[in-house]
Parts: structure tokens; C-alpha cells; sequence
């Protein structure tokens, strides 16, 4: 057992005590790694620092981000910071926003057994199964929403018995669905036009020109919207 | 997960809840703003900074922590190397992976270069990726360029230099739409309008988003799109130094294999760095939001090669970094909780300063709270911090709106047992954005011909501070226009190189380095912090 305000933790099967209360990332921080790979935005962001463990007197596999996860006592522990992975290469702008684009490259999702182990270890506690279901359904707009906050850590596709991958599944969607159904924004539409007829040239030009104290003075007066 | 401590200060901010909902603090005057900044921001206090002793900028004044890698020796031995036959030859060599480089690459080979990007982590492993709160741009009605230029010339400190703040005002509606083209998922309205809102120093509400994973977003689209067009992509291959020409012009770089420790050659035409900022290096001590290999390499082997850098006296410290709990200190909260309408109140429960003044102006402003009025909250490990009052959001916008407009933020802190949508979480300024960087044109080129850079590790656009979401539209308007001049310039037979090609300016630094009396051994750029345990 380790003294009073540290735990040992286990890192692929070597023993170093550490202070209690840091992330699985700054723990093996002070136990001496200095990462190369494993280590990303330390933010819970980039999905670099997938990391697969045990705990003392329970049979399952868990999983977490390492500059996310608290380090707990025993902890059994490793990282994996790459995980091979089927990624297709398409051109969103001339794919439909259909079922069958997601089967021409990513087959593969007709074999989902449904055994939710993706929904399990997903690190962002997203519904993966249920995404990969509305892929298999076809539902392009349900996978795009379902699917967003991912941050393809590979974990889901690490762990799937079918060797789906699905945030590649998933990027493909969202991006079919950004491209093809969203609703256009006709502001923008009118904006570009408006600068392509160089609306506003002259006043920009002319702005570039002003000295400090008729720009401080333009801008201490500038109205804002509330 | 709060102290008996902490509770009792939350029940103030709590109790003074809706009667300041009704409440707008006053904005500062031009002048309460400058002398604010001046006693308060860092950037101002003595002991920040020092004058560079060697290269092209010496005299300027830097933060130490970046004299300090700028005035270390080449990971290369100038007697020692030899160039041997190149190992890649490209038009266009892209240096680095986020969202700069990314759209760079795009562009150089659309229009018609053969590329390589190199990368010292994942391709997207960058700020890119963790940049929540949106990017600007004016696409609305009641909205122009021309009102977007004076909120960053009036945010930058009238510094920004015009050129490159007009061409980020005007590409950005473009760039807007180059996402949208690209499939990248906006938050819009049912009828296609995007949704808008303020950032700190809009005076229109322009800030695009998606979601609070906006960076994330983009970055996560443009990377899928690198690699559907095919381009080669070498990723934990950090370039460590510049090649040059007998007249100066860059004709490459060296590459070093972190897992190997292998050095390889590229040489190419024109060379593209978008390596990021120096977060990593921890300005005047302060924790930072950046990504782990944010160590300023960019600025390190321009500076070596002769470019001029501009600005790097003024770090921009983001006001609301974790205070609490220790285990995310200095991670970002985004500032789209305060555009949602959460305020920042002391330890009493009271509002100090306007929430969305400019990020230097409120950074300062909670320094001088908790510093000189001593009216923040000091935490059991001595880190001060004040409220800022996130439950105002679903009590402003309805139930639910938290979780739903701030699923990242409010994830982070249910991790640790906070319900932001409950409780005020505490803040404090940290290391955010290298507002300087290396000079620029409006094409990125530098004064080192057929270099150019994009992104953080240039600077000039944003003056002395920029404002929130004009990063990732700079990253995209620079990289982009990068990407074409790159391009072009390969193609152009003035940039092919004259002579020997080799590391003849690194020589030249070492000496200037030994004649100001700098006897080193340690070497930049450091390429990755190093948080391991001092024994």
C-alpha cells in the first residue's frame, strides 16, 4: 500500500507510487514518461491519449482519456495512442447524402452484431451503437447529430467485434449531411455576392488609410449591437 | 466536489443571483482601460520580459521564457552536417499539422503543387482543435468588413498592421463558405441562418459556431479532406531547422523521426511553417490552455533564418482558465459562457467588470481583484480565482442551455463533480495566444524568400491582442492565401535555389550567440515541454 497521500498505479505492468488526485496523464508524468505519442491537447479534445485499464476486484475493462481520468490506487494501465483503422477516401461534394454512399465505403456496417461495447467505452459518453444503427438505417441527419461531440479517439473501433470503424462512419455523415441537407445560409449567399461586386472596396481601402486617433475615435463612437 | 469553503462563497454569488441578473456593470472608459492594463497585465510588468541579445530583432523586447529557446543552439552542428541527396522533393513543404497548415496544403495542391506536409504530432493535433468558441466573420445584414476591421484594429490597440487585418476581414465571409463547401457543421436556424453571437470586442454578434466544438469541427473536416485529396502527410516528424540557398532563400528543411531519431531531408521550392504558438513555454509562469507541442518551433528556425518577428512582447492571457479543480488547471473555459451571459463575480458575489470588455482588459481586472483588492477565492492549494456565474445561462436562456450549447465544457466538469449548470466554477487568467509572432505580407511571405508562415507563428493581424474568434480565422485566411503563394512561388524560376544548399545561417547564429557571451549546450527548438518529475 502506498503512504497516505499517494497511490501505486500500474503502468503496462510496472509499479510507481504517485501523489493522489492527478489525471492518469500527469501521473505518469511524475512517474518519469515523457510523452510522444499519448499525449495531444491535454484538454480532452484531440483524442490522442486513449488509455485501457483495470481496477483491483473488478473483472472489466475500462477505459478514459489519460488527461481526463483521475488515476485511481491499483490502477492497471495503458495507452493507445494509435490503433489501425479502414479510412475511405471520397469527395464529399459529389456524394449523395444517402444510404447507400455509407455502404459503398464503409460496407462493413451491415455486420454490426449490436452489442453496444461502442456505446460502452466511448470516453465523450456518446450513443455510438445507436449512430451506427441510424447509419444502418440510413438516417444521415441522426448520425451527424448523434455523432458530434466525437472526438476519434479510436477507442469504439479498438474494442468492435464487427471491426467497424465508426468515427470514420461518422465524419463521412456529418459531412454529407454540412454539405447536402443542411439548409444553406442565404446571408452569406447575399454577403458574397455583395463583395464580389466590390461593395466594399473603397471604404476598406480607406479604413487602411486612417491614422491611430481617427480610428480610436471612429471606434470609441462605434454602436453596438445589443 | 466544492470545499465547505468554496459552498459558503457560492452562496453568496447564489444570493446576489437575480437581482444582478438585472444588472449591467459600466464598461470602461478608453482611459480606466489603459491604466488597468498597465498596473495589471503582465505584459506590463517589469520583470516579463528582456531584450534580445542576438539576430535580426535584437533589442526587442520577448518574454524571457522565449529569449530563452530563441537564444539556444541548432539541434544541427554546422561542422559536423552534411546535406545528403534529399529525401523528399516537393513544390510546396507544409510545417505543421493544425488548422493553418491543413488548409495551406489544400490549397497548394489545388492549385496545382505537389506537397508534403510534416508534422511533430498527429495531422490535427494542434490549438486548432481545441478552439471552442467560434470564428468571425461579417455575413450579417446589419454587419460589414469594414465594422469587422475597426473591432480588430480597436481590440489589436490600433497596432495591427491594415494590410493583413483587411485581408482577414475580407476573406472571412469566403472562408465561411469554403467550410460550408467542405461539409463542415455549422450551428445554423432552421431556414439556414446561421447562428451568431458575440465575442469579447465584437460589436456585432458574428461569432459562427458549431456547437462548442467549433475548432474541433473545422479541424476534424479539414484533416478528413487532406487525406481524401491524397496529400502525404508525415506525422511525429518535426522539422528542426531550415535549409538555405547561398543568397538566403529557403530550399527546405531538416526532419527528425521522434521515434527513431532519424534525420531526413526535404527540399522544396517554397516552404510553408504554421507550427503554432509558444503556450508551451509558459509565459511568466502561468498555466496555459495550449496543446502539448505548442513550443514556438516556428519562430525558433524563422528567426535563425533571418525573418523579422514583430509583437512578442504582447502574450494575450485568456481571462477564464480552470482555477479549480488542480487536475485541469489552466484549461480553457470557453468565452462563449460569458457570450451566453454568465458574469464574473468575487468571492462576495459581486460584479467588478464588464464580462465582455476585450480579454487583456478582463484578465487584468480579475489580477487586480484578486491581487490588490484581495476579494477572490483562494483555493486549499493557494491558487486565487473568482466565481464566474454560469447558472445565470439557463435562468437567461432557459433550462437546458448550458448542456446543450456547452456539451464539452459542461462534460470537463461533471467529471469532476461540478454541474456548471448548477454552480459558478472558478476561474482565472492563463497563457492563451502568442499575439506576435514572425512578419508577415498579406500572402504570408516573410522576409526570408520562399518562406512563408501562416497562423499563430506569424503575427501583426491581431495587434497586441486579438480578439476571440479571429484565430481560427486567421489560421484559415492565412493558410489559405499561403497555400496559393506557396504554390505559385514554386513555380516561379526566381525561386529555384542559387548554390550550395545547406545550414550556413545556423553557423552564423552560433557565433553571433558565442560573441553576446551565450555558452550553451542545450538546443532548440525544444520540441516538446517537459512535465517529468525533477529528481
Amino acid at each position: 500500500m502506498a503512504s497516505e497521500n499517494s497511490i501505486n498505479i500500474f503502468v503496462m505492468g510496472k509499479k510507481y507510487e504517485v501523489p493522489k488526485g492527478l489525471t492518469i496523464m500527469k501521473a505518469m508524468e511524475y512517474a518519469g514518461y515523457k510523452f510522444i505519442r499519448g499525449a495531444g491537447c491535454r484538454g480532452g479534445f484531440c483524442g490522442a491519449c486513449s488509455t485501457v485499464y483495470r481496477v483491483p476486484g473488478d473483472y472489466r475493462i475500462k477505459v478514459g482519456l489519460a488527461c481526463q481520468t483521475v488515476a485511481e490506487e491499483g490502477m492497471y494501465l495503458t495507452q493507445i495512442p494509435f490503433y489501425p483503422a479502414n479510412k475511405a477516401t471520397y469527395d464529399v461534394e459529389n456524394e449523395k447524402a444517402a444510404l447507400g454512399t455509407l455502404l459503398k465505403y464503409y460496407p462493413e456496417l451491415s455486420r454490426c452484431v449490436g452489442c453496444n461495447t461502442c456505446t460502452k467505452v466511448c470516453p465523450q459518453e456518446l450513443k455510438v451503437m445507436d449512430y451506427v444503427n441510424a447509419a444502418m438505417r440510413g438516417d444521415i441527419a441522426k448520425v451527424a447529430d448523434l455523432s458530434f461531440d466525437c472526438i476519434m479517439c479510436g477507442l469504439c473501433a479498438s474494442r468492435c467485434p464487427a471491426e467497424i470503424v465508426q468515427y470514420n462512419v461518422a465524419i463521412l455523415a456529418r459531412r454529407l449531411y454540412a454539405r447536402h441537407m443542411a439548409p444553406r445560409a442565404k446571408h452569406l449567399e447575399e454577403r458574397l455576392e455583395e463583395m464580389k461586386a466590390g461593395k466594399f472596396d473603397s471604404q476598406l481601402d480607406e479604413m487602411t488609410r486612417l491614422d491611430t486617433a481617427k480610428l480610436k475615435e471612429l471606434y470609441n463612437a462605434r454602436d453596438i449591437e445589443p | 466536489m466544492y470545499t465547505p469553503e468554496m459552498k459558503a462563497s457560492i452562496e453568496l454569488v447564489g444570493r446576489s443571483r437575480n437581482r444582478r441578473l438585472k444588472e449591467t456593470f459600466p464598461r470602461l472608459t478608453p482611459d480606466e482601460k489603459q491604466k488597468l492594463l498597465k498596473d495589471f497585465h503582465p505584459d506590463h510588468r517589469p520583470d516579463t520580459l528582456r531584450e534580445l541579445k542576438v539576430g535580426k530583432s535584437a533589442g526587442q523586447r520577448v518574454p524571457h521564457e522565449l529569449a530563452d529557446v530563441l537564444e539556444l543552439k541548432s539541434h544541427l552542428d554546422p561542422d559536423t552536417f552534411v546535406l545528403g541527396s534529399p529525401d523528399y522533393e516537393v513544390d510546396v513543404l507544409v510545417i505543421g499539422g493544425g488548422g493553418a497548415g491543413a488548409s495551406a496544403a489544400l490549397m497548394a495542391q489545388e492549385s496545382g503543387a505537389s506537397v508534403l506536409l510534416v508534422t511533430k504530432l498527429r495531422l490535427g493535433d494542434a490549438n486548432t482543435m481545441m478552439a471552442q468558441g467560434g470564428i468571425q466573420a461579417a455575413d450579417k445584414a446589419n454587419d460589414s468588413p469594414v465594422i469587422h476591421y475597426l473591432d480588430v484594429m480597436g481590440g489589436g490597440g490600433y497596432f495591427n498592421k491594415p494590410d493583413l487585418v483587411k485581408a482577414l476581414v475580407f476573406d472571412a465571409p469566403f472562408v465561411i463558405r469554403w467550410l460550408e463547401d467542405l461539409g463542415c457543421m455549422f450551428s445554423k436556424l432552421p431556414d439556414g441562418t446561421m447562428e451568431t453571437i458575440h465575442g469579447g470586442g465584437t460589436s456585432r454578434k458574428r461569432m459562427h459556431f458549431a456547437r462548442d466544438y467549433t475548432g474541433a469541427e473545422i479541424m476534424r473536416t479539414l484533416r478528413d479532406e487532406v487525406r481524401n485529396r491524397g496529400i502525404e502527410v508525415i506525422e511525429f516528424s518535426p522539422a528542426i531547422e531550415l535549409l538555405l540557398d547561398e543568397e538566403g532563400k529557403c530550399a527546405g528543411a531538416v526532419l527528425l523521426n521522434l521515434e527513431t531519431n532519424e534525420k531526413s531531408i526535404v527540399r522544396s521550392r517554397s516552404t510553408v511553417l504554421a507550427t503554432g504558438g509558444f503556450g508551451r513555454l509558459h509565459v511568466a509562469g502561468f498555466p496555459t490552455t495550449n496543446h502539448y507541442g505548442a513550443t514556438a518551433d516556428g519562430l525558433v528556425m524563422a528567426y535563425r533564418a533571418g525573418a523579422n518577428l514583430i509583437y512578442l512582447d504582447a502574450t494575450q492571457f485568456h481571462p477564464t482558465g480552470v482555477a479549480y479543480p488542480e487536475q485541469i488547471l489552466g484549461q480553457l473555459v470557453t468565452e462563449k459562457v460569458r457570450g451566453l451571459g454568465a458574469q464574473l463575480v468575487n468571492a462576495e458575489g459581486e460584479q467588478f467588470v464588464y464580462p465582455l470588455e476585450t480579454r487583456d482588459a478582463v484578465s487584468a481586472a480579475i489580477i487586480r481583484e484578486c491581487v490588490e483588492r484581495k476579494k477572490g477565492f483562494t483555493t486549499i492549494t493557494g491558487q486565487p480565482g473568482v466565481w464566474l456565474d454560469s447558472p445565470m445561462i439557463d435562468l437567461i436562456h432557459g433550462k437546458g442551455t448550458v448542456e446543450r450549447e456547452l456539451p464539452a465544457m459542461y462534460r470537463q466538469y461533471k467529471r469532476f463533480g461540478i454541474d456548471m449548470s448548477q454552480e459558478p466554477i472558478l476561474i482565472y487568467p492563463t497563457l492563451h495566444y502568442q499575439n506576435g509572432g514572425v512578419e508577415i505580407d498579406d500572402e504570408g511571405r516573410t522576409a526570408v524568400p520562399n518562406l512563408f508562415v501562416a497562423g499563430e507563428t506569424s503575427g501583426g493581424v491581431h495587434g497586441k491582442n486579438r480578439l476571440m474568434g479571429n484565430s481560427l480565422l486567421d489560421i484559415l485566411v492565412f493558410g489559405r492565401r499561403a497555400g496559393v503563394a506557396a504554390a505559385a512561388n514554386a513555380k516561379d524560376g526566381r525561386s529555384a535555389p542559387s548554390g550550395k544548399v545547406g545550414i550556413e545561417h545556423v553557423r552564423a547564429y552560433h557565433r553571433e550567440l558565442e560573441k553576446a557571451g551565450i555558452i550553451t549546450d542545450r538546443v532548440s527548438p525544444i520540441l516538446l515541454p517537459d512535465y517529468t518529475r525533477r529528481r
